[in-house]
């Protein structure tokens, strides 16, 4: 047998049963890698479920600096029975499997081309602690502890970590350093060490951050301004605005009355939450929601009023494998088109790409500039993978000169300076009218806000040329929007090549990867990564300029595929879909697989989509 | 379509405190049927808000959808208004109320509004208790899609159909009590008398304020017995296909004394008991109120007037700390932490 040997550069995943408190030890395993100078990404699968069910957390570790899922796995640590004949069964050729042996692995689970690895971890435990609840969460460190030593870690960084993990409880850092400790000791002594996956200390992470694009998200909304934050629980969503009350309570409390300068209100429905945010924005307070798809589907009614009364709303969808329930647990992009024409009659609304966690903090506060400049919904597309997973990202930062933006809002001042007020009035051509708060002016400025058809001064009216204006003013003003959303971000190949890829959000990690494996191969590409719908100009050209395009997605149905051609009018031979959609983040081997099929000599187009998946072989 | 009332008053109205006229908390010209009940409950709110002196341009007012929730149209023409979506207004009002505590907050809404589509908002907006005067103006039936009835028409009552109303009728009152409203009365729109004064304390209350006020529907609501009203309906529905056409019917006024039951004759000539509340009744004490809406609503008589109100109520506002200052006056200094905040999340993050 082959083993794989490898320095700084493997997958290793983690097999838990929910609810044992897994999680928290595979994520300090992972961040003792980060603290030692190496890029990784940790991903942590889990079910939706409290306790009891499997669960998984997959760490790549790439010194070259690649975060997204590589696909495959080279090292296998399952301390769960019921996953057990699965976990072993995904360790690649060579690869190792590492298990607790207290009780005897299934005769017919061995693989001759494994390396397996036996921890009698239940057994280490039951004779270290009395207390069950000790028992099933140290198992967890010990193991950590004892990959230490397999891996040839720095253990003085483990060790230094939970110090800091626990600063204040020395209870429980000693508890925790001893459990390592156990872990490392008996794996020394019992096992070879170093297998041939190791580690050594690198100097590749810089200053960069390990955190989650919803806690970034939240953060985001914080110094964005927001003061109004109505929500309903939901998977993935619901850590935004946990994060935003979690900084809120620390830096926004006044210091004269102890009185709270925000205010979060639990709604009892994303219906509700939605509008209460359009109620607060409505009287010029920054507000905004977090959800996923479900409650994307509830909201739609009031994203139609917002979009056609022109109120700025803030919404973050923190993305989920549907349709209906599908998957709470598990990551997709495909709310794209319920987003992008949410409601009914015409509508479009304005979407958000963010691909890292800095970019959810930027857009989080970007947000509400543009939902009030633009007086319109603005929608900040993420997803689970990248809002629940700690995501490797640039540090974030805050120019303390900024001002906000907060759109065309007439004073009292103005109103008395004898302008003429009317609030669907394009008073400056940009199809952007002015609008004034409730209460501005005792008796100028008032106006009547509705959904149903009306006038420049707000007046309703069922005039069939008035209404038709309106609507194409909105139009005009979609036009307007292009100039302020983020520009998408183009990485040419440096070479002369006539095809294109095109993602957006959490593919593109995986996608410049495959591209990058592509390219050893003689095989180049010009890559754009979209960040905003409406899509700006260079979007067009970058499609223009290339004779085959392959769009990237994380769903079924193409969706931002389908949404290009709506609105350039591409035909579909041009743009080829690459997609994953099994709920787990798209990998840099699945894209250079799929991309292959199309290029060598396999220029049909499959008959079904469900044929990719299956040529894709899912995630794998 | 809505109109603009005639400038032309009478150069001697009366003013108030801040040297308003009533003139000067009206709307546009209301197009609702001539006769709507809906069109007293705006004169009492013009005349309550008048009263009280409260400057138009502090209120805003908003509703959902339907013909109660078109009104706000014709009344305080000088406040910001949102004709929101139907039964939503609770969380439009509740949001809005967070971002600007200094304003007052008058909502309007209907029976269908209320009891069927925002039957979940309304309990949720009375149980946060939000600093808001909610006014449902109730017909028990569905007046823009021609009459059905609704979740508030009483069983056995019958619609325009002839069918007779299966299902219990919901009481908006108990409701609203048993979600925690803190401020719970109702009126008859016929009760001028009656209804400015509930409003005046229900604007005056800090918390969540509820006003039924029975508003009956000269064009949908009638008795099938008053055949020669129905068919007129019918006959004239059919020609022109609007509702528009309703000739002028004379608002039906009532006006008793206290501590007597009254039956008053509505449009349709059917009839309906309104019971006042002799000054014995304690409106402070929930689980009498609980009970007197009760024994009402089995006697089939309709309780009216201040039903319960909780006098140490505490508004959302109060429950929640925020600041006094307005959270729409906020500033980048008041909001933004800066830099040097993010740098230290930087390094706990590392």
């Amino acid at each position: 047998m082959k083993r794989i040997e490898s320095v700084n550069d493997f997958v290793i995943k983690f097999a838990n049963v929910n609810g044992t408190g897994s999680a928290s030890a595979n994520n300090m395993f992972a961040k003792a890698l980060f603290r030692m100078g190496l890029p990784v990404s940790p991903k942590n699968i889990f079910p939706s479920n409290i306790q009891g069910l499997p669960t998984w957390y997959e760490v790549r570790v790439s010194e070259k600096g690649y975060l997204g899922r590589r696909g495959g796995v080279d090292i296998a640590l399952s301390v769960n029975p019921q996953s057990m004949a699965q976990d072993i069964r995904e360790v690649a050729p060579g690869g190792y499997f590492i298990y607790d042996n207290t009780k005897p692995l299934d005769l017919r689970l061995i693989r001759n081309d494994v390396t397996i690895i036996g921890i009698p971890l239940t057994q280490i435990c039951n004779d270290r602690y009395q207390d069950p609840r000790q028992r099933q969460l140290f198992k967890n460190v010990i193991y950590v502890g004892a990959l230490a030593a397999l891996l040839d870690m720095d253990f003085k960084v483990l060790t230094n970590l939970v110090q800091d993990q626990f600063k204040g409880k020395e209870k429980l850092v000693l508890s925790n350093i001893q459990a390592l400790e156990l872990g490392n000791q008996w794996a020394r002594t019992n096992l070879e060490c170093p297998i041939g996956i190791r580690v050594q200390t690198s100097d590749k992470v810089g200053d960069k951050i390990l955190l989650d694009g919803n806690t970034a998200l939240g953060l985001g909304a914080l110094y964005g301004g927001a003061t109004v934050a109505a929500w309903y629980p939901i998977t993935p969503s619901t850590p935004v605005v946990d994060a935003f009350e979690k900084y809120a309570r620390r830096v926004r409390i006044d210091p004269g009355t102890g009185r709270r300068n925000y205010a979060i209100v639990q709604a009892e429905d994303e219906l509700s939450a939605i509008g209460m945010v359009i109620g607060a924005s409505w009287n010029g307070a920054r507000s905004f929601t977090a959800t996923s798809g479900p409650g994307i589907s509830l909201m739609a009614e009031f994203l139609g009023l917002a979009y056609f009364a022109e109120i700025p709303t803030v919404l973050f969808n923190v993305q989920r494998a549907g349709p209906s329930t599908g998957m709470p647990t598990r990551t997709q992009q495909s709310d794209i088109l319920a987003c992008a024409y949410a409601s009914h009659g015409d509508t479009k609304q304005v979407l958000l790409f963010p691909g890292t966690p800095k970019e959810c903090f930027d857009f989080g506060a970007l947000a509400f500039d543009l939902a009030e400049r633009l007086q319109t919904p603005i929608i900040v597309m993420t997803d689970l993978d990248l809002g629940m997973n700690d995501n490797m990202s640039e540090p974030l930062a805050w120019d303390d000169d900024r001002t906000f933006d907060r759109g065309k809002v007439l004073t009292a001042e103005q109103l008395e300076s004898g302008i003429e007020f009317g609030r669907y009035m394009d008073v400056d051509g940009d199809a952007i009218c002015y609008r004034t708060y409730p209460g501005a002016h005792p008796s100028l400025g008032a106006f009547f806000t509705r959904g149903t058809s009306r006038d420049e001064k707000a007046v309703y009216t069922e005039k069939g040329e008035e209404y038709e204006e309106n609507m194409l003013r909105l139009m005009r003003k979609w036009d307007t929007i292009k100039e302020y959303v983020p520009a998408p971000e183009f990485v040419p190949s440096g070479r002369e090549t006539d095809t294109g890829v095109l993602y957006f959000g959490t593919s593109e990690e995986s996608s410049r990867e495959a591209l990058d494996y592509l390219a050893e191969e003689g095989i180049y590409m010009d890559a754009m990564r979209v960040r905003s719908f409406p899509f700006n100009d260079e979007v067009k050209s970058f499609i223009e300029e290339h004779k085959r395009v392959f769009v990237i997605e994380q769903n079924r149905d193409s969706q931002l595929r389908t949404l290009l051609m709506a609105e350039f009018e591409f035909g579909p031979d041009k743009l080829k879909s690459v997609l994953c959609f099994d709920g787990t983040p798209i990998s840099a081997r699945n894209i250079r697989k799929q991309i292959k099929m199309h290029l060598d000599g396999n220029n049909v187009t499959p008959l079904h989509r469900n044929a990719v998946a299956t040529g894709a072989g899912g995630s794998k | 379509m809505s109109y603009q009332v005639p400038k032309f008053r009478h150069p001697e109205l009366p003013v108030n405190d801040l040297g308003y006229t009533k003139a000067d908390y009206e709307g546009s010209i209301s197009t609702l049927c001539a006769g709507c009940g809906h069109d007293s409950i705006s004169g009492a709110i013009v005349m309550a808000c008048h009263e009280l002196s409260i400057e138009p341009h502090k209120i805003a007012k908003l509703s959902g959808i339907g013909c109660s929730s078109k009104t706000p149209t014709y009344f305080l023409g000088k406040s910001h208004g949102f004709n929101s979506v139907h039964g939503r207004m609770p969380s439009v009002v509740t949001g809005a109320a967070m971002a600007n505590r200094d304003l007052l907050y008058l909502g309007v809404s209907g029976d269908g509004d209320t009891a069927s589509i925002g039957m979940g908002q309304f309990a949720h907006v009375a149980r946060r208790n939000l600093n808001m005067v909610y006014i449902v103006m109730n017909n028990g039936c569905y007046g823009l899609t021609k009459g059905q009835d609704s979740a508030t028409a009483d069983e056995g009552s019958v619609s325009k159909k002839g069918d007779p109303n299966v299902y219990s009728g919901i009481d908006l009152c108990g409701t609203a009590m048993q979600m925690g409203a803190t401020f719970v009365a109702r009126s008859f729109s016929g009760d001028k008398g009656q209804l400015v004064p509930l409003i005046k304390a229900a604007i005056t209350h800090r918390g969540f304020a509820l006003i039924d006020v029975i508003s009956p529907c000269v064009t949908f609501n009638n008795n099938p017995q008053s055949t020669k009203s129905y068919e007129f309906v019918r006959e004239h529905a059919e020609a022109t296909g609007t509702v528009d056409f309703i000739p002028m019917r004379k608002e039906i006024t009532t006006d008793y004394d206290p501590g007597f039951s009254h039956e008053v004759t509505l449009h349709d000539g059917s009839s309906i008991h309104l019971y006042k509340m002799d000054e014995t009744h304690d409106p402070f004490d929930r689980r009498s109120a609980i009970n007197t809406l009760e024994d009402h609503r089995s006697k089939h008589s309709i309780l009216t007037g201040l039903i319960y109100m909780d006098k140490d109520s505490r508004e959302l506002h109060e429950v929640l700390e925020t600041s006094q200052r307005p959270l729409n006056q906020l500033e980048e200094g008041d909001l933004c932490p800066g830099n040097k905040m993010l740098e230290n999340i930087n390094a706990s993050l590392r």
